[in-house]
């Protein structure tokens, strides 16, 4: 069984790495284009996955940060990010996964509900993004916040760890549990 | 004259039915009035096939002229246009008084008609008229649909009489786009229009991916997406698809999953329409954008080769 694991391999030297797992391959392109445009100190590598688990006996580096790109416009979308989810290692989610949702600007081409997103993060405990990855202006600033992430989660930022961000950013955004 | 074009003659004159005889004799014109004259139809057959031989004989037929007579005989209802028209316009005006025919004739052997529907009373309105292309070496017309329900059936009625057929019927298959019902219904639609190299590898012919140049960005399902390709190349060709704008599934069908829907004993109705400006070239899309997975249903993917778009499901 491939699970991806986050620390069954040894780091690269000054090295992040970034999976995208999205159903929809214009999108996660778009994304890793505008986040290699990032000025960054670490060298950036950027995955782009159809879906999970990865092809077997390929040599990659270790991920430091998983994205689900969830478009709020398809329920294959939504399917596919489930699925996938099943093929990662728990501890991956003590602040090394994050779910992106797109698609909520045009609300009349919104089939997946705002709820259902937030419950599937909260289950897995982990932050929520919102951002409309087809509008340049959006994903310029959405790239730049996930390069930051990105450097925490690979242990680039002294003083800053991935668990740290993740309870951060959980007290501000995430919603109670009464609201749900 | 060659035995053996004798022999032909023969055996060919023997297979054309004593009613057809004289009709077909005269459009082969080879034989002339008079020699017709001579002939004794009321005879035996094998008497007057001798002697319809025996004036081939006399005029030194050749192959050819055997050959031209073979063909006639195979045409033997040859489509007159003149006959088509004014058969159809007698139907029509038969029925409605009043009712304004117009025709075109187009290359092709296509036949442009312009219907304007009035009623026993009233004039035809000349700002909602039915048009009707038919293409006469075919079995095939296409129409524009725009008049009351109740004059359909004998605008069937008027094609079918006018063109000599037993039945006419009326096919699922709607679109806006002439040249695409045609593609469709002709089977011309799998040609290849753009000339293209085909050494170019898959990716670069691909729809709508853009083959990235940067190598801090890697891929990992190469291959799943060489599948979909693959399977949407196999689905749909390299060639432009006909434009149509819906596709329209009636079901009654009982509901399939545990739900409590699935307990009803009558099957549940339902109507699902897609629609798009270009119907098969999104659905071509979907597989390769991520939307949908590859293969795609059968039901959308059958459509041109079903020459329907308007489809009823059952249980079986």
């Amino acid at each position: 069984m491939s699970v991806l694991r986050p620390l069954d391999k040894l780091p690269g030297l000054n090295t992040a790495t970034i999976l995208l797992v999205g159903a929809e391959d214009a999108l996660l392109q778009l994304l890793a284009d505008s986040m290699l445009k990032e000025d960054c100190v670490s060298q950036l590598k950027v995955h782009l996955a159809r879906s999970l688990p990865l092809p077997a006996n390929v040599n990659r580096p270790r991920i430091d940060l998983i994205v689900f790109v969830v478009n709020l416009h398809s329920k294959y979308s939504l399917q596919n990010t489930e699925e996938s989810l099943r093929h990662v290692d728990s501890s991956f989610f003590l602040g090394k996964v994050c779910f992106l949702a797109t698609g909520a600007g045009q609300e009349n081409h919104c089939i997946i509900h705002r709820h259902t997103v937030v419950k599937l993060a909260h289950t897995y405990q982990s932050p929520l993004l919102f951002c409309d990855l087809e509008v340049e202006g959006f994903r310029a600033t959405m790239a730049q916040r996930l390069v930051r992430m990105l450097q925490i989660c690979a242990g680039h930022m002294p003083g800053v760890s991935a668990l740290n961000l993740l309870s951060l950013l959980r007290s501000s955004e995430s919603p109670s549990l009464e609201d749900l | 004259m060659d035995e053996t074009v004798a022999e032909f003659i023969k055996r060919t004159i023997l297979k054309i039915p004593m009613s057809q005889m004289t009709t077909i004799l005269k459009a082969w014109e080879f034989l002339s009035e008079n020699q017709l004259q001579t002939v004794n139809f009321r005879q035996r057959k094998e008497s007057v096939v001798q002697h319809l031989v025996e004036l081939c004989e006399e005029k030194h037929a050749s192959l050819n002229d055997a050959a031209l007579l073979d063909i006639i005989c195979e045409d033997v209802d040859p489509f007159d246009m003149k006959q088509f028209k004014s058969s159809f316009k007698k139907v029509l005006q038969r029925a409605l008084k009043n009712v304004t025919v117009s025709f075109r004739d187009t290359e092709e052997n296509a036949v442009w008609i312009r219907i304007a529907w009035g009623t026993q009373y009233t004039k035809p309105n000349q700002y909602k008229p039915t048009y009707v292309v038919y293409y006469s070496q075919t079995p095939y017309a296409f129409t524009s649909l725009s008049t009351l329900k109740s004059n359909i059936p004998l605008l069937g009625q008027a094609l079918k009489i006018a063109s000599k057929h037993q039945e006419i019927v009326k096919m699922d298959l709607r679109s806006r786009y002439l040249d695409s019902l045609k593609a469709i219904v002709f089977k011309q639609y799998n040609q290849n229009f753009e000339t293209h190299n085909p050494t170019t590898p898959l990716q670069e012919r691909s729809v709508g991916l853009h083959v990235n140049m940067d190598s801090r960005i890697i891929h990992e399902n190469a291959m799943e997406k060489e599948r979909v390709q693959r399977i949407t190349q196999e689905t749909f060709g390299d060639y432009p698809q006909p434009q149509i704008e819906f596709a329209q599934y009636k079901l009654e069908t009982k509901f399939k999953n545990g739900s409590i829907l699935a307990e009803r004993e009558e099957p549940l109705r339902c109507l699902i329409k897609f629609s798009s400006p270009h119907l098969l070239e999104a659905l071509k899309s979907l597989a390769p954008a991520g939307i949908a997975d590859a293969p795609l249903s059968p039901l959308l993917t059958c459509i041109p080769n079903k020459k329907m778009n308007y489809f009823k499901i059952r249980d079986k």
